[in-house]
């Protein structure tokens, strides 16, 4: 591979603690720009955590702690710093759940709240916005003659369209996915990996999924995670065909546990 | 290698792995039965070599079905990945081999048939043979223990056989032009050896597969192997 990579993100030694109990154990991995990256892993092995700690999700319950750093570039920000707003963290840093989970709001409302919260008050520019993110996420046409209906009308997949219309209105560096496939049908599922793939010609994504065939069809790297600790980075198409550890060999080929 | 998850994954890559055995085995025998029918002039054997060889087909076909079955359901990655792949691969080797002992027992039979001055090299021939033969089994050897060492050495053989077709040839140029009406079986015995020297390449191919699957590795048409006594893990 020739191409020359830049990192959008980067994880220094980072330790997750939910009171007593670590749960990321000293983590250091590079999120290139413009890239997918797969976090995999067995149940409990760290993916989610480590996927929520670069939008400050843990600061939400108490007893949560942080140790090392995750930068975000060019500006070499640590976003775990004491001093940086969440809020400010999550306007560049983008989440899309499991589960749809729109705001029981219209449609257009639905897109447009991030924008409202960041100060947007022109309504030319936030119709235009939200006609931009729906189209971005491959929803417009679908939605464009009932964007003031309830989001709740439209189908799971459109929900979750709908909820990467939302992440991407706020123009994110990055953004998270959280097994965003789990609760949809496979049509559906084609549909938000066809989207992926064409989100990352300006947005970096990194995945969590316990779907090794999806995180070989949309990502560029992979990370395979064990009891909190990263076991291998790598190429998806090498770790994939030639993983170099054997602990990935077996979690990949279900030879697990 | 640690038990799958899944008992009958584990189970369905076992059976097909042990079939491909059974098929090389069966081929080694079609190629030892054509080389006999030609040394003994049994034309009823190579007619049975002939005939045995849709059986060699069926076994390509079977197993290419499994095979494409099992990616289906198992979508296998990494090691199990480069198995399958390489024993879809195997198949197609074991198949073209079982194609060129059909050859040899088709030529047998012609020579045998038409009678006449019999061109010597047979001897020859048989020699080539056996190295060929042993070529397949060992690289059989190394895929049913993942021997990359093995297989590595009969790579390094394939050139032997190579020298072996050579002079075979110019013995039969020389009996040519000493005694024309040598030239039909001449001709035909040439085909014999071409057929053991393409044995001898796809025994190499397989042993080349043994190491992808082992290593990860493509030594295919990287010289990696030639005339060098190590290769480097």
């Amino acid at each position: 591979m020739s191409e020359v990579l830049t990192t959008k993100a980067e994880a220094r030694k980072l330790s997750f603690y939910y009171g007593d109990f670590r749960a990321l154990k000293g983590i250091s991995m590079s999120v290139h720009e413009r890239k997918v990256t797969a976090l995999i892993g067995p149940s409990g092995c760290g993916k989610s955590t480590f996927l929520r700690c670069f939008n400050r999700m843990h600061d939400l319950y108490p007893g949560n702690r942080y140790e090392g750093e995750i930068l975000l570039h060019p500006d070499n920000a640590n976003l775990l710093a004491r001093g940086v707003d969440p809020i400010e963290v999550r306007m560049r840093i983008g989440m899309v759940f499991q589960k749809p989970n729109p705001f029981p709001k219209t449609v257009f409302e639905n897109v447009a709240y991030g924008l409202r919260v960041r100060g947007e008050s022109s309504r030319r520019r936030i119709e235009e916005k939200v006609e931009q993110s729906l189209q971005d996420a491959a929803l417009w046409d679908e939605v464009k003659d009932r964007l003031h209906q309830p989001a709740y009308n439209l189908s799971g997949g459109q929900q979750q369209r709908l909820c990467i219309a939302r992440a991407l209105a706020t123009d994110p560096e990055l953004l998270l996915f959280d097994e965003p496939t789990s609760a949809l049908d496979p049509i559906a599922t084609a549909s938000i990996e066809e989207l992926m793939h064409d989100l990352k010609e300006r947005v970096t994504i990194l995945i969590v999924t316990h779907n090794m065939q999806q995180a070989a069809r949309v990502s560029d790297f992979t990370a395979y995670m064990y009891l909190g600790d990263l076991i291998e980075f790598g190429v998806t198409d090498e770790l994939f065909i030639k993983p170099k550890m054997k602990q990935t060999e077996d979690y990949i080929t279900g030879r697990f546990g | 290698m640690t038990d799958h998850a899944s008992k009958q994954y584990d189970l369905d890559l076992d059976s097909i792995r042990s079939r491909v055995l059974a098929m090389g085995g069966l081929v080694e025998a079609q190629i030892r039965r054509a080389i006999d029918a030609l040394s003994t002039g049994n034309v009823a054997l190579s007619e049975e070599v002939i005939e045995g060889d849709h059986k060699v087909n069926a076994m390509e076909v079977s197993l290419d079905e499994d095979c494409s079955q099992l990616i289906v359901r198992r979508q296998p990655a990494a090691g199990d990945l480069r198995m399958i792949f390489s024993i879809m691969k195997t198949v197609t080797d074991l198949e073209r081999i079982g194609d060129e002992a059909q050859k040899i027992a088709r030529m047998a039979k012609n020579i045998h048939e038409r009678g006449g001055p019999q061109a010597p090299p047979v001897v020859e021939v048989r020699h080539a043979a056996e190295a060929a033969i042993s070529m397949l089994r060992r690289t059989l050897d190394c895929f049913a223990r993942l021997d990359t060492d093995g297989a590595e050495e009969v790579i390094r053989d394939d050139a032997g056989i190579d020298t072996e077709f050579r002079s075979i040839l110019r013995q039969l140029i020389t009996y040519m032009m000493e005694d024309p009406r040598t030239i039909s079986t001449s001709l035909e015995i040439v085909w014999i050896a071409k057929a053991i020297e393409r044995i001898g390449d796809h025994a190499k191919n397989m042993a080349e597969y043994v190491i992808y699957i082992v290593k990860g590795t493509d030594v295919r048409h990287t010289g990696q192997m030639r005339g060098t006594p190590t290769l480097d893990a």
